[in-house]
């Protein structure tokens, strides 16, 4: 970069920065009053004592959520959603993503294929008539209604299509003569060199798994069939709207124990805190992957 | 030829995924003949009796519809706007900013919210702006009158708007990133050279480096008319800002799976998905017209 040292410049550096800055701030500095909020003391937080640090820390939040069964089977089924739901989309995507990134020449049906898959993703039947669906085929109060009812990501497959067609054509034509079949050139060839696509759709599954709630909503009839989100979304959120005067809303804001909900908030949170590191480093790459055309 | 021999292998890929979309995707779109039917659910798709229009005509006549899709393009169309022009700016000062760490600090600090869902973050907005919460402690450090921002219809957009763009400016930003790491460093020297100062060189070199990117997401975007964003509205909205709040998917939410009216919301439902997909299919044709952008 070119160096610049003018009074314009300079101050071009400071407003660059300070505006930067508070936008980090800004971004960051919610979740850390959620924090403070659930290891603050009940009545402070109630009283808006509560500013950048905990007032009158305490463990008890976290503690009651301990012992909170409920809490902890809707952690339970968002884990088991997110295992099942993450396996089986890159299982579906990286089977299909294979034949579809062969051209017209190589496999005829594919451009037609893509054409339906296309249709697929931007038309939709709406919520009614796929809540009617789900309900009809049983997919109601049980893990696979979470895991399957989204239907298969397409534009993930899309994504790792494209990849595998960036890949040099060499390298299958080379196992084509020594005699392998699809199968032995998707897993033995194609999958270990696609390790950036595979991770990015991974997380983009796992995110989504984590983080949905209206699917846990309405295909669950029962408190006990929902996944963590929703549980949260039941909890919180609806307690906090859903009623109708301006003096309930701020009756019900006092004795929900803001609190506890903090905590809950927290702990939700924490997945994705965790991996965090590796979202950054793949999503970015997926939307780089993404623009990538020959 | 051999490779004839692995068109059956072929399907066999494809065949999970396909079977997949069938059940899950295709199979939901036969159910919107009920939009066209008087729908029971005891007589189900093939025994309810058929009503031609009638479904649509009741929709037409109802004050709700004109409310729900006015709102729901309003919302869209600021929430486009912000999501444009928010993230170019960002991504413009991360571009200027000269100490690597800081840069690098701030970005990873300003992608998170975009990996929070919305039930997460309405949680923490609600305690944000609450009652008694830092908001309305800031305002009546001005001397305000603490309010109750989530019951007033008048501030419920600015709000809704205001948080989505807050959630997707980091991460919106990064394609704008991308496409700036593409910039020639020579163009820059050759233009200090030329005695451009570094406010000529962001407007003459890194603006026009980026304009493809501008604009294939301007194309984009506009995909996204009839798209308020359900999740975060669901979980921030209540009645008292219906009338400014409630939009399509909201509406055939609370009409179809908690009032049972089902054919009415499917009606609703089947007229967002064709506007909907008519507006897609438009963004993608333009995002190809003036970007190069092909999907696959």
């Amino acid at each position: 970069m070119v160096k610049d040292n003018t009074l314009g410049s300079l101050l071009l550096d400071i407003v660059v920065t300070v505006v930067l800055v508070t936008l980090a701030i800004l971004c960051i500095l919610p979740l850390w009053y959620t924090l403070c909020l659930s290891l603050s003391d009940k009545s402070a937080a109630a009283a808006g004592l509560v500013k950048l640090w905990p007032v009158g820390f305490n463990l008890t939040s976290y503690q009651s959520i301990l012992g909170d069964a409920n809490f902890f089977r809707a952690f339970w089924t968002s884990i088991q959603r997110v295992v099942l739901g993450t396996g089986a989309e890159l299982a579906a995507t990286l089977l299909m993503a294979y034949p579809l990134s062969k051209s017209v020449r190589q496999f005829p049906p594919r451009n037609v294929i893509m054409w339906f898959l296309v249709f697929a993703m931007l038309f939709s039947g709406g919520l009614i008539p796929w809540y009617q669906t789900m309900k009809s085929i049983n997919m109601t109060n049980n893990i696979w209604g979470l895991v399957l009812g989204n239907s298969l990501p397409i534009f993930n497959v899309i994504l790792m299509m494209n990849f595998f067609r960036n890949l040099p054509r060499e390298i299958e034509e080379a196992a084509l003569i020594d005699g392998a079949s699809p199968w032995q050139i998707l897993f033995q060839i194609y999958l270990p060199l696609s390790k950036p696509v595979i991770s990015t759709v991974a997380l983009f599954s796992m995110v989504y798994h984590w983080n949905e709630f209206f699917n846990g909503l309405v295909l669950s009839t029962r408190q006990a069939y929902y996944p963590l989100q929703t549980y949260i979304q039941q909890m919180i959120v609806v307690i906090n709207t859903a009623t109708l005067t301006q003096d309930q809303i701020q009756q019900l804001n006092e004795i929900s124990n803001q609190t506890l909900n903090a905590a809950k908030i927290f702990i939700a949170m924490i997945p994705i805190l965790l991996i965090y590191p590796l979202l950054q480093r793949y999503f970015i790459k997926g939307i780089t992957l993404g623009s990538v055309k020959e | 030829m051999r490779l004839k021999a692995f068109y059956k292998h072929y399907w066999l890929m494809l065949l999970p995924g396909l079977l997949w979309i069938f059940i899950f995707k295709i199979i939901p779109m036969f159910g919107l003949v009920m939009a066209f039917q008087d729908f029971n659910p005891g007589k189900g798709i093939w025994g309810s009796p058929w009503v031609g229009l009638e479904n649509f005509e009741y929709m037409f006549q109802l004050n709700d519809s004109k409310t729900i899709f006015f709102n729901t393009v309003y919302i869209a169309i600021l929430k486009i706007i912000g999501n444009l022009i928010a993230p170019i700016l960002v991504a413009l000062m991360l571009n200027e900013l000269r100490l690597n760490t800081l840069k690098r600090g701030v970005q990873t600090i300003v992608y998170l919210p975009h990996f929070m869902s919305w039930v997460i973050l309405a949680g923490i907005m609600l305690d944000v702006f609450a009652y008694h919460g830092p908001i309305n402690a800031i305002r009546s450090a001005f001397g305000n009158e603490p309010i109750i921002f989530f019951a007033r219809a008048e501030l419920f957009v600015p709000l809704v708007v205001g948080s989505d763009i807050w959630k997707e400016f980091g991460f919106n930003a990064v394609i704008y990133l991308a496409a700036l790491t593409g910039i020639n460093p020579e163009l820059y020297e050759a233009a200090a050279i030329d005695g451009a100062d570094r406010f000529q060189r962001i407007l003459r070199i890194t603006l026009p480096g980026i304009s493809t990117t501008i604009i294939l997401m301007t194309a984009l975007s506009l995909g996204n008319v009839l798209n308020a964003n359900f999740d975060q509205i669901f979980n921030l909205y209540n009645p008292l800002v219906y009338s400014s709040g409630d939009i399509i998917d909201t509406w055939v939410y609370r009409m179809g799976l908690l009032q049972m009216q089902y054919a009415l919301a499917t009606a609703v439902g089947l007229l967002k998905s064709v506007i909907g997909f008519v507006m897609i299919a438009l963004s993608y044709v333009l995002a190809r017209k003036f970007a190069n952008y092909n999907i696959f």
